[in-house]
């Protein structure tokens, strides 16, 4: 017996439009599953997990913290995606961002003006955009998979932040902990609403970004070349469309954002620079963009569930006791099934008995 | 084979009702077929009529729906084609299953079921070979042969399964006139020897040669059975489409002497990008205002490679060695080519002139972005959505595209109607040069037909046309002129007065006066 993977001839427009929320119900009943196993009441966990944190004001503003990095990630992970260019380096970026945009609150700490916060936003981007370009001229030049190369600066960055701020960085004032000195004010991103919560201009940031790209994707014809490069490379070189040129426009787009996003969380939510700065941001939003179906405004909604996701994580290690893991294990088995969900849009699946066929099936294409 | 055991039926394999059904498309409806021993049967149809699904039935690679497959008198069901082969049926695809990289030895023992040495497998190939006068060396490299070479690999590898029924699928589609004639000499042989052979075509003057009788389909249905012998290319042709072909109607060119060359190409030469690619070797070619040459040649000898270099779709180092309209364009991209004035349609449809799972009208951006940025784009390359629309309607309403809804997605379209859209695309612009690579392959015989003759009249508008077609008719119908790649290297065109089958067909084989053979070049 063997299973196999055959084509449909047409997509359900109705299952495209519902296969996110499917995925979210059957996340939802492996978790309780997941929980029941562990010993806790499942009913009890994914009330933990998924309501307690919407339920006070300043938890929401909690959301939008966690949020932010995501949806600005996911979004310009949506270009690099629908332009066949595989960035699953974000993380490494968002570090990147996040170190370029330090230099000056860090090694400039007495350079204090309104100037010194949009410098290190434009800082910021400029650093992740220029870690991104790194697989994508590895990628236009010599060819090499930008999946292994992006991935592999991730390491490379996170241990980079580690050093310096044990290094170089490290706070001389700080009693040796691994960490740079607090920045002053005018390196401070503020937040929206002081009076409720803490939520910082980062949130503002990926719903302006998300805009932005939604209609540049959808609108422009620079979108358009996106889509055609990505579907059809040949088709796009017809037209003129030059695919090298794209690998480094969908790196730098979605590097650029990461580095917003880095310098964001650093400045906003931080405020100094730690050997740790993300907890998995750039490849949860991963996650967040497949489930957000590339769509930059679907990537809102998306950013949102996973940012509860890390909340609920937290809430629940402290009301029921179970490991910080499970979140993990929930976005893993949130993008495990939005991905089976796709694939199930566009193909079905057939079971095959054991009778022995011939290597030359394939003939059958001719 | 029990083959003695059943002399008194004559009839190798009896197909009756055989039905496949895709979705709500009956792409064989109720077939009945009969193949004789010793015949050759000429199976024939317009694309899309339903000759492909009915031999995947045969060879099984699909399963039918409904219906009966007899041979030699028994009901058989053939699972997948391992089980064909073990009944004796062959089949030589159009598209060759060949690994460039493996010798032709090689690429037969693939195929074979059971573990023979390669030795003993490439002493038989050339033994075969020889009998049936399709000389091969087992031991060469496959990416290093001629496409006619590659098809007798096929045939040899079929031939050693000793078949007794024999499926050509347009055999003749990538051969010169001689090469076919070989073929079928070889085909000829193999019926006298008592085997049958089921002949895939939409050439009628070679199957009124050569095959005692044809089964005609159209939209998956028979529609007849004849001996081709006793019908004429015009009847046939009837049969095949159901109505008459309106026949292209080419007013002769005026003034083209005077007429300015809008199309230069000259001294092009081009290294092989891959290994297994053909280099241009100084082509050199004019096409004036008014008129419409031909390129023929057979497949792969460096008609891609040239409409590649043409288009711009990769540039060369010399500006002049492509000039449009005067200008020398040899470094220009393609869409500074455009923005001259030049319009091109490749060979492949989807994937190449049109992306698959894009609209229709996204698909007229796709090579009108530059030459009406003003019609189609707004500041910052805002897309107007209203007037890429209108044009691609304009363009449908033009060309008799039929689409089901409003702006379906380009694959949902068949061949025929996708090729009218991509031509019209360009011919809406009214390009000055309009360079077309196999401008009606695979393409039914009513969209061919006003294809052509839209080409033509663009010519005769003023516009100068370039067709690279393996469809010698198709040239001979629309040319001023024909020249022949091969190689690499371009002939120089021969007026259509002084054109025949013969002399283009020799120069296709390489046959050119003083024609130096260039021997393989280390890659």
């Amino acid at each position: 017996m063997r299973i196999e993977l055959v084509k449909r001839p047409q997509q359900s427009a109705l299952f495209s439009a519902l296969s996110p929320f499917i995925a979210l119900v059957l996340t939802l009943v492996a978790g309780a599953i997941m929980f029941s196993l562990l010993g806790k009441s499942p009913l009890d966990a994914l009330y933990y997990y998924f309501v307690d944190p919407l339920r006070e004001i300043w938890s929401l503003h909690e959301l939008a913290i966690k949020a932010a990095p995501l949806i600005l990630i996911a979004v310009g992970l949506s270009v690099c995606f629908l332009s066949n260019n595989w960035n699953i380096g974000a993380e490494g970026q968002f570090i990147a961002g996040a170190i370029a945009g330090s230099i000056l609150p860090v090694m400039f700490p007495d350079f204090q003006s309104w100037i010194v916060l949009p410098l290190m936003l434009i800082m910021g981007m400029i650093g992740g955009a220029a870690y991104a370009s790194v697989p994508a001229f590895l990628k236009t030049r010599f060819n090499t998979n930008e999946i292994l190369t992006s991935l592999m600066l991730v390491y490379v960055a996170q241990l980079f932040l580690d050093w310096m701020v044990r290094g170089p960085w490290r706070n001389p004032a700080g009693m040796n902990f691994p960490e740079t000195r607090d920045f002053h004010q005018y390196a401070i991103l503020p937040e929206i609403w002081s009076s409720s919560g803490r939520a910082h201009w980062g949130f503002v940031f990926a719903l302006v970004a998300a805009v932005v790209v939604w209609f540049m994707l959808s609108r422009t014809l620079r979108g358009f070349e996106v889509k055609v490069l990505g579907q059809s490379p040949r088709a796009g070189r017809f037209a003129g469309f030059s695919s090298s040129q794209m690998v480094f426009f969908a790196f730098i787009v979605s590097g650029a954002l990461a580095g917003l996003a880095g310098i964001s969380e650093v400045s906003g939510a931080i405020g100094q620079l730690r050997p740790t700065i993300s907890p998995g941001y750039g490849f949860t939003a991963i996650i967040v963009a497949f489930l957000g179906r590339l769509n930059p405004l679907g990537i809102i909604a998306a950013g949102l569930i996973l940012a509860l996701s890390y909340l609920g994580g937290e809430a629940a290690q402290i009301s029921i006791g179970v490991s910080d893991k499970v979140v993990r294990a929930f976005q893993g088995l949130l993008l495990f099934f939005v991905l089976g969900a796709d694939t199930l849009i566009h193909y079905r699946i057939r079971f095959v008995g054991s009778a022995p066929r011939n290597a030359e099936v394939s003939h059958g294409n001719a | 084979m029990k083959t003695t055991l059943e002399t008194s039926n004559a009839n190798l394999l009896e197909v009756r009702g055989l039905t496949k059904t895709f979705g709500t498309l009956k792409a064989c409806d109720n077939i009945d077929l009969t193949i004789a021993k010793g015949e050759i049967h000429a199976l024939l149809g317009e694309n899309g009529a339903g000759k492909s699904t009915l031999v995947k039935m045969l060879f099984g690679t699909l399963e039918p729906n409904a219906g009966e497959i007899r041979w030699d008198g028994q009901p058989v069901r053939i699972a997948n084609p391992h089980a064909a082969r073990k009944l004796g049926i062959g089949m030589v695809f159009q598209h060759f299953s060949l690994f460039d990289a493996l010798s032709a030895a090689e690429n037969i023992a693939l195929s074979l079921d059971d573990k023979t040495p390669i030795s003993t497998i490439a002493a038989k190939a050339k033994a075969l070979s020889y009998s049936y006068g399709l000389p091969l060396d087992p031991y060469s490299l496959v990416g290093d042969l001629s496409v006619g070479e590659r098809q007798r690999i096929e045939i040899i590898r079929c031939l050693l399964q000793a078949p007794e029924l024999i499926i050509l699928d347009e055999p003749t589609a990538v051969l010169t006139p001689q090469e076919a004639d070989k073929l079928f000499e070889t085909l000829e042989r193999l019926r006298s020897e008592g085997k049958s052979i089921l002949y895939i075509s939409h050439r009628l003057e070679e199957v009124k040669r050569m095959c005692d009788r044809a089964t005609v389909l159209r939209h998956g249905k028979v529609v007849g059975h004849c001996d081709p012998r006793k019908e004429t290319a015009a009847s046939l042709a009837r049969m095949m489409v159901g109505s008459e072909v309106q026949a292209v109607v080419r007013s002769p060119a005026e003034g083209s002497d005077r007429a300015a060359v809008l199309l230069q190409v000259k001294n092009l030469s081009r290294t092989p990008a891959t290994p297994f690619s053909i280099p241009l070797r100084n082509v050199n070619l004019e096409v004036k205002a008014g008129e419409v040459i031909g390129v023929a040649g057979v497949a792969g000898n460096g008609q891609g490679e040239f409409f590649e270099a043409v288009s711009g779709e990769v540039r060369q180092a010399a500006a002049g060695t492509v000039r449009i309209r005067g200008k020398d364009a040899g470094n220009l991209s393609i869409t500074g080519r455009r923005l001259l004035g030049a319009a091109f349609v490749p060979e492949e449809r989807l994937g190449h002139g049109a992306a698959p799972r894009m609209k229709l009208s996204e698909n007229l951006l796709l090579s009108r972005y530059a030459t009406d940025r003003k019609a189609f784009l707004g500041a910052a390359g805002v897309i107007h959505d209203g007037a890429v629309a209108s044009a691609s309607q304009r363009i449908v309403q033009a060309m008799d595209v039929r689409k089901s809804g409003t702006d379906p997605e380009a694959a949902s379209l068949s061949g025929g109607n996708l090729q009218k859209f991509i031509i019209g695309r360009e011919l809406d612009r009214q390009p000055a040069v309009m360079v077309v690579n196999q401008p009606t392959w695979g393409v039914d015989a009513g969209a061919a037909a006003r294809i052509r003759q839209s080409l033509i009249e663009l010519a005769r508008s003023g516009s100068a046309v370039l067709v690279i077609s393996q469809d010698l008719d198709e040239l001979f119908e629309i040319s001023d002129a024909i020249a022949v790649m091969h190689n690499g290297e371009m002939s120089k065109p021969i007026p259509i007065a002084e054109a025949t089958l013969e002399k283009i067909g020799l120069l296709m084989g390489g046959a050119e006066p003083g024609h130096v053979e260039h021997v393989a070049e280390p890659a």
